[in-house]
């Protein structure tokens, strides 16, 4: 328990997690400071391609084994059944209706993709690897949640629109996962020799365009917390922390069964903690429009991501290596 | 002076990751002329907002035609079949625009 605080308490004296406070701080002070949304663009296509690359250039080095696939499948499972948890714990701690806990539960069933580069930079801190194809399970997590939400809401007699093709077409290939894939085919492709000639680009920098772009996180987080007063209870804050702690459990369990190595199983814990502020909220628009965006929005950015940057990540961490012996 | 002749002004301010299927539905009742607008912010029945808190496909846009008077009412069924459930305002101004031939 003792390592499990120091840990967590060291986590919060990084840059990056300083820059995220800097950035809140800076939005709930209602401080004119703001990244200009095509930099902020551009730094997420940054480190996308870098941890998509240095995964795919992990599963050069040390090749593909069978638990890539049992990976996947597992991700691929979570993201599925995360959703029922979470919208049995939406129903039993807070008056949302089916419509908005479906739309919630499919946020914590997806992933949130700038979480999972944040605890790959932790691990590094930290002298721990992973599994390079974790890279390609937080893709394949994206989107089964929002079938499993889709049919919550189908259940109860709701009305969702139709998964048409062009739903699909965005949910499946939106710019984030076909890069994040891409990137990590060049990385499986080229192998070391690749990232030796590109390795100045995606290595060095990667930390300190992280800390900015955690700065900019930090600033939609503190502007969503503040646009969204009065529509925050207690029991949804409750849930924006607890879900975290379910699903890295599941995640847990998943990791360990897989046989992942120290840093495989902190992953998956991240994968299965956190929730997506990207994908789904687009894919609620159009499939739950009658969701409020205001509810969803506000717990995965504005209190799970939060919780997992400064809580989550160390505390997963060091639980992975203490079940591992890592 | 100018030739002026009557139009009317349709503006759809719709949430972004519908932009598509409306401008697809407007193509298909034989509009094709519009023009699309980055909205920054603003406030509503849900309160305010601001394209700043966004990340990724989110926030609104504004969907703006000119069309002649006659061909108004193929475009609000094609727009309302797409916005009815969602988020958003349609509002319908009269215009004068010049060269008629274009609209």
């Amino acid at each position: 328990m003792q390592d499990i605080l120091s840990l967590a308490v060291a986590n919060l004296l990084t840059p990056m997690i300083l820059c995220f406070a800097l950035g809140l701080f800076a939005a709930l002070a209602r401080s004119e400071l703001s990244v200009p949304e095509a930099v902020a663009k551009g730094m997420s296509i940054y480190l996308l391609f870098a941890i998509g690359f240095k995964g795919g250039v992990a599963v050069a080095d040390h090749g593909l084994d069978g638990r890539l696939l049992a990976a996947l499948a597992a991700g691929v499972v979570l993201s599925f059944a995360l959703p029922f948890a979470a919208f049995a714990l939406l129903r039993g701690m807070t008056r949302l209706g089916t419509v908005d806990a479906a739309a919630v539960a499919a946020h914590y069933g997806s992933i949130s993709i700038v979480t999972f580069v944040t605890a790959t930079s932790v691990l590094q801190s930290a002298g721990l690897t992973a599994e390079g194809y974790m890279v390609a399970v937080a893709a394949a997590m994206e989107a089964p949640a929002i079938i499993s939400a889709l049919y919550l809401v189908s259940r109860a007699g709701g009305q969702a629109e139709k998964m048409d093709p062009d739903l699909w077409r965005e949910i499946l290939l939106n710019g984030s996962i076909v890069l994040l894939v891409g990137a990590f085919v060049i990385g499986m492709v080229t192998g070391a020799p690749g990232l030796a000639r590109i390795e100045s680009f995606i290595v060095s920098p990667f930390q300190g365009v992280l800390c900015l772009f955690l700065l900019d996180m930090g600033l939609v987080a503190g502007r969503g917390m503040r646009q969204s007063r009065g529509v925050m209870s207690l029991g949804l804050l409750g849930f924006g922390v607890l879900m975290p702690v379910v699903g890295a459990a599941a995640g847990l369990a998943m990791g360990m069964a897989l046989g992942l190595s120290t840093g495989g199983v902190a992953l998956m814990m991240v994968l299965a903690g956190s929730a997506s502020y990207i994908a789904v909220p687009a894919a609620m628009r159009v499939a739950l429009p009658e969701a409020n965006p205001s509810v969803y929005l506000t717990l995965s950015l504005g209190v799970t991501f939060p919780f997992n940057l400064v809580i989550g990540i160390p505390v997963w961490v060091a639980v992975a290596r203490a079940m591992t012996g890592g | 002076m100018m030739q002026m002749h009557d139009a009317k002004r349709v503006e759809i301010t719709i949430e972004a990751p519908m932009e598509s299927r409306l401008t697809a539905a407007l193509e298909k009742a034989g509009v094709s002329g519009f023009t699309v607008l980055p909205v920054l912010g603003g406030s509503g029945r849900s309160g305010r907002w601001s394209r700043e808190g966004q990340v990724g496909r989110g926030g609104m846009v504004q969907v703006v035609c000119l069309i002649r008077p006659d061909r108004l009412d193929a475009l609000l069924e094609a727009a309302f079949a797409v916005v009815e459930r969602h988020i958003g305002v349609i509002g319908v101004t009269d215009a004068q625009v010049l060269r008629a031939e274009r609209f």
